[in-house]
């Protein structure tokens, strides 16, 4: 008889404090609450991301639902089109003849065909057996001209796995060709945000003679095929690693894997790391590391000890940026968060070592559902989420990182904390909108 | 049919329809899901998710758990959540892998009641249904809790009719005030509110509606508990919303059901009454009762004809002439493309505008349940008299 191993988190309760954390899972996986609040990315948004592409869905109508209203609230509903499936094909066994039939039928409908399609099939093609081979080679059999990108929505597999997201990022970026590198060209490949490449890092290695290009920013399907062109592949943005790592490896090209932090250490091993490979110092980033803790400074002499709340959402290392606040007298004392990132071992041990009364907080815990919000003094907020939970109008309102990077993005963070801190916003229109920094209707 | 959709969306699906309907009767409602149907739900078809709370969950099935027939975690997870928030009673819904699976959810339910002592039910759900499917099914698995002994202790006013509202949610009713005006207006003519099902004053009653004499029915979604609850509770019901002149008829039909014990059919008392004097090629797209009730009004009012597309599942039997019930795009483009002529007037939510024959001149008129939230601020109320929604509409021409 089969049996199932391994273990969840065992913490019961919705808040711990962190010298009684466990790492990775820090609380018990139980059922799940969902915060009123969707600024982060979902599949919907990063595939449109890729130029004159559609994506099309094949799933049961709840699925869909939430799909398909992404594409409408961003304005991209032409861009947007499915099939969805009925109990009848989960029994017929003909579920990639419906599928087949469906994106054929969707197309033919265009009038004019996209440069490429992103076909998301499901947990049930996958419950099912699916032969996704089959249907991809029939697609293309019918449509040349068209690049099928293998995109999957199956939520199911990813508590053991790739999340959809990882996936996605990874499908896109295996339609990268092989082209002839060019030498001192540079891509940053699956970030959500665009990255300033006039200073810092980037602007440097561009005084330098350095091509940077991003995924991000490409207006034009040719262009973001042009990306394999580069001879190194740079990924900053956690969930494209595995997309772009591969790819590297595929295309025969030097890949880094240069994380955005708020650690000083690290941020110069990169430089030098980058330095090193197109031969170009990188000093001059000292000055900058200087400008950075000005900038830490000034936000203090502001922000004082007022009470620092930060979410798991904002960016992808919050202990991180806990880990640099608290270490220049702010007052950090909860991060919500339901699980640490292997990536984030180390601040996790500094923080449990150095703040021990840290509070962790969960957001999907049940009792988050009736939990009191908010509290009886001013608390700036850090995130989307944590400003829901703090019931608080200062927040600084970014997802996923934005586009910090380097020294310059703490400089950046320090301003958005300042502004949060004097401008109050209005948390109950801004959060609930899907997809922060994307086109909305709402 | 190939179930494809170029460019409209679909209606809300029948697990958020669970959910929605249960929203505010005090109880815990658990998605047996991965992930995606929590938020689908509170993103796109629950409008009281950041002010009002309210036990709504998913299980967070994972494939491993799926492939080993894993329940035990959902009965545990289910029972510590249950003992820890003391909900009135447990939903459990479905999607489509526990769907897929032939999970037990009946024989889940009996374990977590024993456990909990909490009533335990399972409304089905694959997430292969629109929302009035759903919520139907939710309110109807409301009738086996609701106190029996209310039926021998039903009191006669003189003039006034105790009467629930079935089938109210967001979905239909998200225009600002629109219920509170709907029971303003029932409670202005006379009659008294035992429940509200789902939303409203007395939505927290719902265990007290066999008391009521007679079931409003205001949408498809509540069909199936007033048919529930006429077998159970002899209760008999009357379908439609009170709006425009059709508010009268409704009043005249409720308590001429609560007299007589009997269904009445508001809509065809309407059109016996309307004097018809144009068959002008109205076509008004969406949930058969708003639908039928506004065309009631609009033939009261104007004398005119207005025929129903219904693209949503329950609601058929309310259709009627030259009604019609659609399924999915490929039907209604065809649909349209047979009937829709030069003097053609559609009123629809926004989205369906992309799919409109260049001939058809096309009202916006939104729908919670169709477009979400992408229109709220433009809702128009389509209950009262005078309604908002037929001031629009005249004003639109229609």
């Amino acid at each position: 008889m089969l049996k199932q191993i391994g273990t969840y988190g065992e913490n019961r309760k919705d808040e711990i404090k962190i010298k009684n954390a466990e790492f990775p899972a820090i609380f018990h996986a139980g059922l799940e609450f969902n915060a009123p609040v969707h600024g982060t990315w979902n599949i919907v948004h990063i595939g449109m991301q890729l130029p004159e592409s559609i994506q099309i869905y094949v799933c049961a109508q709840n699925c869909m639902r939430g799909v398909v209203l992404t594409a409408a609230e961003m304005n991209a509903a032409d861009r947007f089109s499915y099939v969805v499936l009925s109990e009848r094909d989960m029994i017929a066994g003909d579920v990639e003849e419906i599928t087949i039939r469906g994106v054929i039928d969707v197309l033919q409908k265009r009038q004019q065909l996209p440069r490429a399609v992103l076909l998301f099939t499901v947990c049930v093609h996958h419950f099912l057996g699916c032969d996704y081979n089959r249907i991809y080679r029939e697609l293309e059999q019918k449509f040349p001209q068209i690049d099928f990108v293998r995109c999957y929505m199956d939520p199911i597999m990813q508590k053991q796995g790739l999340t959809p997201d990882q996936k996605l990022r990874r499908a896109i970026l295996e339609k990268l060709p092989q082209y002839s590198s060019i030498e001192r060209k540079l891509a940053i490949l699956g970030s959500d945000f665009a990255y300033d490449t006039e200073s810092g890092l980037f602007g440097l290695l561009r005084q330098e003679g350095c091509e940077i290009v991003q995924s991000r920013t490409c207006s034009t399907y040719d262009e973001f095929l042009q990306m394999a062109q580069a001879e190194v592949f740079v990924c900053v943005y956690p969930p494209a690693k595995i997309g772009t790592e591969q790819t590297a490896k595929r295309l025969g090209r030097t890949f880094f894997y240069l994380p955005a932090s708020f650690d000083y250490a690290l941020i110069e091993r990169q430089a030098e790391i980058l330095g090193n490979y197109f031969a170009v110092t990188t000093k001059e980033l000292k000055n900058e590391r200087r400008l950075a803790e000005e900038a830490l400074d000034k936000a203090f002499s502001v922000i004082g000890t007022t009470p620092i709340a930060i979410d798991y959402t904002v960016h992808p290392r919050p202990l991180g940026l806990a880990r640099l606040l608290l270490s220049h007298g702010f007052f950090v004392d909860t991060i919500y968060i339901d699980t640490v990132s292997k990536e984030e071992e180390a601040d996790f041990i500094w923080l449990k070592e150095h703040v021990p009364e840290l509070k962790l907080s969960a957001t999907i815990q049940v009792s988050k559902r009736i939990a009191v919000r908010g509290r009886n003094k001013k608390v700036l907020a850090i995130g989307q989420k944590a400003a829901w939970f703090e019931d608080t109008p200062w927040f600084v309102n970014m997802v996923s990182g934005g586009n910090l990077y380097g020294y310059s993005g703490i400089c950046e963070m320090t301003n958005l904390m300042t502004d949060a801190f004097l401008n109050p916003k209005d948390t109950k229109d801004i959060v609930p909108r899907k997809g922060w920094g994307c086109d909305s209707c709402l | 049919m190939n179930h494809t959709y170029r460019i409209i969306p679909v209606y809300t699906g029948d697990v958020s329809g669970v959910a929605s309907a249960l929203y505010e009767l005090g109880g815990m409602v658990v998605i047996h899901d991965p992930s995606g149907c929590n938020s689908t739900y509170n993103t796109h078809d629950e409008t009281r998710w950041y002010d009002k709370e309210s036990l709504i969950f998913i299980s967070g099935l994972s494939e491993r758990d799926a492939v080993l027939g894993n329940d035990r975690k959902l009965i545990e997870d289910v029972t510590e959540a249950a003992l820890e928030l003391h909900p009135a009673f447990i939903a459990l819904t479905n999607s489509p892998i526990p769907f897929m699976n032939g999970t037990d959810f009946l024989a889940i339910a009996r374990v977590i009641e024993k456990r909990t002592g909490i009533p335990a039910f399972y409304v089905p759900a694959n997430g292969m249904h629109d929302y009035t499917v759903g919520a139907g099914a939710a309110f109807a698995a409301l009738a086996g809790y609701m106190n029996k002994e209310c039926i021998a202790q039903r009191v006669e006013k003189e003039n006034v009719v105790k009467m629930n509202i079935l089938g109210v949610t967001p979905l239909d009713f998200d225009a600002a005030g629109a219920v509170m005006k709907m029971e303003n207006m029932m409670t202005a003519h006379g009659f008294e509110i035992v429940a509200d099902l789902g939303m409203g004053e007395h939505a927290d009653n719902w265990k007290n509606a066999p008391h009521a004499q007679v079931n409003l029915v205001v949408s498809a979604a509540g069909l199936p508990l007033a048919e529930e609850m006429e077998k159970r509770y002899r209760i008999p019901y009357v379908v439609g919303i009170p709006t425009g002149k059709f508010a009268k008829i409704l009043f005249e039909s409720l308590r001429k059901a609560a007299q007589s014990g009997k269904n009445v059919d508001a809509f065809q008392a309407a059109m016996e009454q309307a004097d018809i004097r144009e068959k002008k090629n109205f076509l008004f797209i969406g949930e058969a009762v708003t639908m039928k009730s506004i065309a009631a009004a609009i033939a009261l009012e104007k004398g005119v004809i207005v025929r129903i597309v219904c693209p949503l599942e329950n609601g058929a039997k309310l259709l009627t002439g030259e009604d019609a019930q659609i399924e999915g795009e490929e039907e209604l483009e065809m649909l349209l493309g047979q009937q829709a002529k030069e003097e053609t007037t559609v009123v629809a939510d926004p989205l369906y505008e992309p799919v409109m024959p260049e001939n058809v001149r096309f009202i916006p008129l939104s729908h919670e349940a169709f477009s979400g939230r992408c229109f709220a601020k433009q809702r128009i109320c389509t209950v009262g008299d005078p309604a908002d929604v037929l001031t629009y509409l005249e004003e639109q021409g229609v």
